[in-house]
């Protein structure tokens, strides 16, 4: 690996510690007696409200409709994750320093994996609370189901629901952007120092 | 000649009919109701989900509140609760609030109140608290303007119809008080034709404590006994006194109208209050026995205690030379009013046909050179041409009061020509009237009477409405008028109504509000001492013949909602927190047999109804704030029994 290519590593990986402090991921819900609106930000161990009390309020909304309540001290992802991204920042450093190849690549199928992976988990997530409602729930309307979308925004009832990558959460497509770009770079290097 | 033909003629005649009919419609329609432009309805017109420029707190007069209202749209937002009782809210109906109308006389859920006046930080409205009086039971209250709630009310010994009030000085070091009606000092059982021996006007200063609000008598001034009307403190050069008219120095007991009307003169008391602090800080001043009570609302408890206070400390002005001294001014004063400046101090006279101004640098020369024209009960009197700065003619009959633009006029309401005199401070000419719509009484600039008028718009309020809106019957609303007074000319912009009798008003940008107003009660400070703050909180505990009920609110249930063991002959009290912690989602409660308004809950809050079951029955309650899809569901009920049944309730699941 060249040299700037190596720092590019250590420089991105040192950027996901950002995770730490800065919301991945939010769900934003507006309705016409919300126009100040309201929100939910999912850190790597938390999930709180945009505003103070956002999330007491989300809850009490959802209890209509027989939600679970979100409950940031029972999911459990919240509790390991920090230590999975502390992983991955570790072996980036080390893909970064050591210069090896296969330590990237390495680096960047986990990275790929630990994408999708959390994704799909997110997206259970958002199905189990969409569906698995309470059956003495006030409010039921056949075949409704209360999930919000991945990524992008959907009308739920009088809510217009969006979910979307927070500020940690696009840096951490751009560090993983980032090593794409290295991978493909130490590739494309490696097929000329063949070629030669 | 030639003769007309006969076609020509019938023209002619029926062109004389039809002109003499369009007169007589023209001069019939022809009466003024007050010409608008055209654009006056986009100048006052605030666009669905937009802001109106102005907060405008107005007196409620006789309805005992303060409105809030915005401008220049003149829409109503709120009603706030000061010496009234608001089945609306439940305000001195509920445990938490019975005590902020505890009086020396007794509970009294009702007054005049008249003078709003916004808390001042360099001369200038900050946006902390507004005072205002309370004119029958002298009080004085201070509403917090975080929450647009009263905050406390202060009693307001020896004094008899506190209407100088509560006007504030610059700093608001203090909020004065007066007595419109001298009583007996002290209070005592004497012939009322001994007015003169006896009867007494005390001056009050209130101090405000500047972090908590809270106010205390500091001290009383004892005058003679005339009839103290209204206040203004001064600024600039004249902060540290304060200018209360007097009518009345004539003592007449019966028959004012005509017995207070004789002296050509009556006086305007210029007060040095800083002299007078200094005068308490040397120990010049007189403890004497008082009975007044101090009610103040405790933010964390939710609750109002009453504190029953039993002396005041006096002052009289024989033991400090130089504190007071009395400005003759024409015609039964009313209006006191300093400019921005601080150096003019313009008056009203109920009965006069000119506005004298005096000056306050002329007045302290007189003072210096002792240009005295008599003296009243040792209080020197000044020379009236030795005091005055100048009198604005022509300015209507009957001036009241005087606002200023901050641009070197005065404007002047005129109760008997019922019109605005706009007039130049220095030439005391009259540049510009505009007619009110009827019999003006107090005029509203915002921050008019302060330091840095903002301007902008005179607000007139007027005692007479008469065929101003819709007819409602011999009792109809009362009415204000918005005038633009950007130009040169006054416009008039809307008529709109108001409630009770707005006296004075105050008027703040919004801006300076807006944003501290508080949405909801973080639960977590509440700490009322039968707050359940949570479901698992709610309960029923029995002590004696009273039962103390715990109950939760949130939409759409109460916690508990079934409710047995209620006996006959108890107190049941029921304690109702609403838990929830969203902006406006507060809960009601009422229960059939109540006699009591309902409860209105805000997020966070916690409130209590007593209500003693009079008969056995089950009894249903339920919220009274649509507060949810599912509020006609957010019920329950309480069984009332004559047996010994023990409680027993359903808690959280």
């Amino acid at each position: 690996m060249k040299k700037n290519l190596r720092i590019l590593i250590v420089i991105s990986s040192l950027l996901l510690i950002s995770s730490y402090f800065l919301p991945i991921w939010y769900i934003s819900l507006d309705a016409p007696q919300y126009p100040e609106g309201m929100g939910m930000q999912i850190y790597i161990n938390d999930i709180r409200g945009e505003k103070e009390h956002d999330l007491k309020n989300i809850n009490a909304l959802n209890h209509y409709i027989g939600m679970n309540k979100i409950i940031p001290d029972s999911i459990s992802e919240l509790t390991y994750m920090p230590f999975i991204m502390g992983a991955l920042i570790l072996l980036g450093l080390i893909a970064g320093i050591s210069g090896k190849k296969i330590l990237l690549y390495i680096w960047m199928i986990i990275f790929f994996i630990i994408g999708v992976a959390g994704m799909y988990d997110f997206w259970q997530w958002e199905y189990d609370y969409g569906h698995h409602l309470n059956p003495d729930a006030a409010l039921k309307i056949p075949g409704m189901s209360y999930q919000p979308p991945l990524i992008g925004s959907k009308q739920i009832m009088n809510f217009y629901a969006t979910s979307m990558p927070d500020i940690a959460g696009w840096i951490i497509f751009a560090v993983f952007a980032i090593g794409l770009f290295v991978v493909i770079m130490t590739i494309f290097k490696s097929k000329k120092d063949e070629a030669v | 000649m030639k003769r007309l033909s006969n076609t020509k003629m019938w023209l002619a005649a029926l062109s004389i009919i039809a002109l003499v009919v369009i007169i007589s419609a023209c001069s019939k329609s022809g009466r003024n109701r007050g010409m608008v432009e055209s654009d006056a309805a986009g100048k006052v017109y605030i666009a669905p989900g937009t802001y109106d420029e102005f907060y405008c707190f107005m007196s409620g007069g006789f309805s005992g509140q303060v409105s809030v209202y915005g401008l220049p749209s003149g829409r109503l937002f709120k009603v706030i609760s000061v010496y009234s009782q608001n089945p609306e809210n439940g305000y001195g109906y509920t445990e938490e609030t019975k005590p902020m109308l505890m009086t020396s006389h007794g509970f009294i859920p009702w007054d005049d109140a008249h003078h709003p006046e916004l808390s001042q930080t360099n001369g200038v409205p900050d946006g902390r608290w507004i005072f205002i009086n309370g004119n029958n039971t002298p009080r004085i209250a201070r509403i917090d303007l975080k929450t647009f709630e009263t905050a406390e009310i202060i009693e307001i010994p020896n004094t008899g119809g506190n209407h100088a009030s509560a006007f504030t000085t610059p700093n608001t070091e203090y909020v004065v008080a007066a007595t419109r009606f001298s009583v007996p000092y002290p209070q005592s059982d004497v012939p009322i034709a001994e007015y003169k021996k006896y009867f007494k006007g005390a001056l009050s200063y209130i101090k405000v404590d500047q972090g908590s609000g809270k106010m205390s008598v500091a001290f009383q001034i004892i005058v003679p006994g005339f009839n103290y009307d209204l206040a203004h403190s001064g600024r600039g050069p004249s902060n540290g006194w304060s200018f209360f008219t007097c009518y009345n120095s004539e003592q007449a007991t019966t028959l004012l109208e005509v017995n207070a009307s004789k002296n050509d003169k009556d006086f305007i008391a210029a007060v040095n209050w800083k002299k007078a602090e200094e005068a308490v800080a040397a120990g010049k001043f007189k403890t004497i026995p008082a009975n007044y009570f101090h009610n103040i609302y405790n933010e964390e408890t939710q609750s109002a205690t009453s504190e029953k206070l039993r002396s005041v400390k006096v002052i009289d002005p024989k033991d400090v030379p130089g504190l007071i001294y009395y400005l003759p001014t024409p015609k039964s004063p009313h209006g006191v009013d300093v400019d921005p400046t601080g150096e003019y101090i313009a008056c009203g006279g109920k009965l006069a046909a000119m506005i004298p101004v005096h000056s306050f640098s002329k007045m302290l020369k007189a003072i210096e050179n002792k240009q005295f024209d008599g003296e009243a009960e040792g209080i020197p009197i000044l020379k009236y041409d030795a005091v005055i700065a100048g009198e604005v003619k022509d300015c209507g009959l009957g001036p009241l009061h005087t606002e200023f633009d901050g641009q070197g006029y005065g404007y002047t309401s005129a109760f008997i020509s019922s019109e605005i005199v706009k007039w130049k401070i220095g030439t005391w000419q009259v540049v510009d009237r505009i007619p009110s719509y009827y019999s003006i009484g107090h005029l509203m600039i915002p921050g008019g009477d302060c330091a840095k008028p903002w301007g902008k718009y005179v607000v007139a309020l007027n005692k007479i409405t008469k065929d101003r809106y819709l007819p409602t019957g011999p009792e109809m609303c009362q009415s204000a008028q918005l005038i633009d007074i950007s130009g040169d000319k006054m416009k008039l912009l809307l008529d709109f109504p108001t409630i009770g009798e707005p006296h004075y008003a105050q008027a703040i940008p919004a801006e300076l509000l807006m944003k501290n107003s508080q949405k909801i009660f973080p639960i977590e400070q509440n700490k009322h001492p039968y707050a359940a703050k949570g479901e698992k909180e709610a309960k029923v505990v029995r002590e004696g013949n009273n039962v103390h009920v715990y109950m939760t609110m949130t939409r759409s249930h109460f916690i508990p909602d079934n409710i047995e063991g209620v006996k006959v002959g108890d107190n049941v009290y029921i304690h109702t927190t609403n838990l929830e912690q969203d902006w406006d989602v507060p809960h009601g409660f009422a229960i059939l047999g109540a006699e009591f308004s309902e409860l209105l809950v805000m997020p966070g809050q916690t409130r209590t109804l007593v209500w003693k079951p009079k008969e056995v029955g089950v009894y249903p309650f339920y919220c009274t704030d649509f507060c949810s899809a599912l509020h006609q569901e957010m019920s329950g009920y309480i069984r009332v029994s004559n047996t010994n049944v023990p409680i027993s309730y359903n808690g959280s699941k």
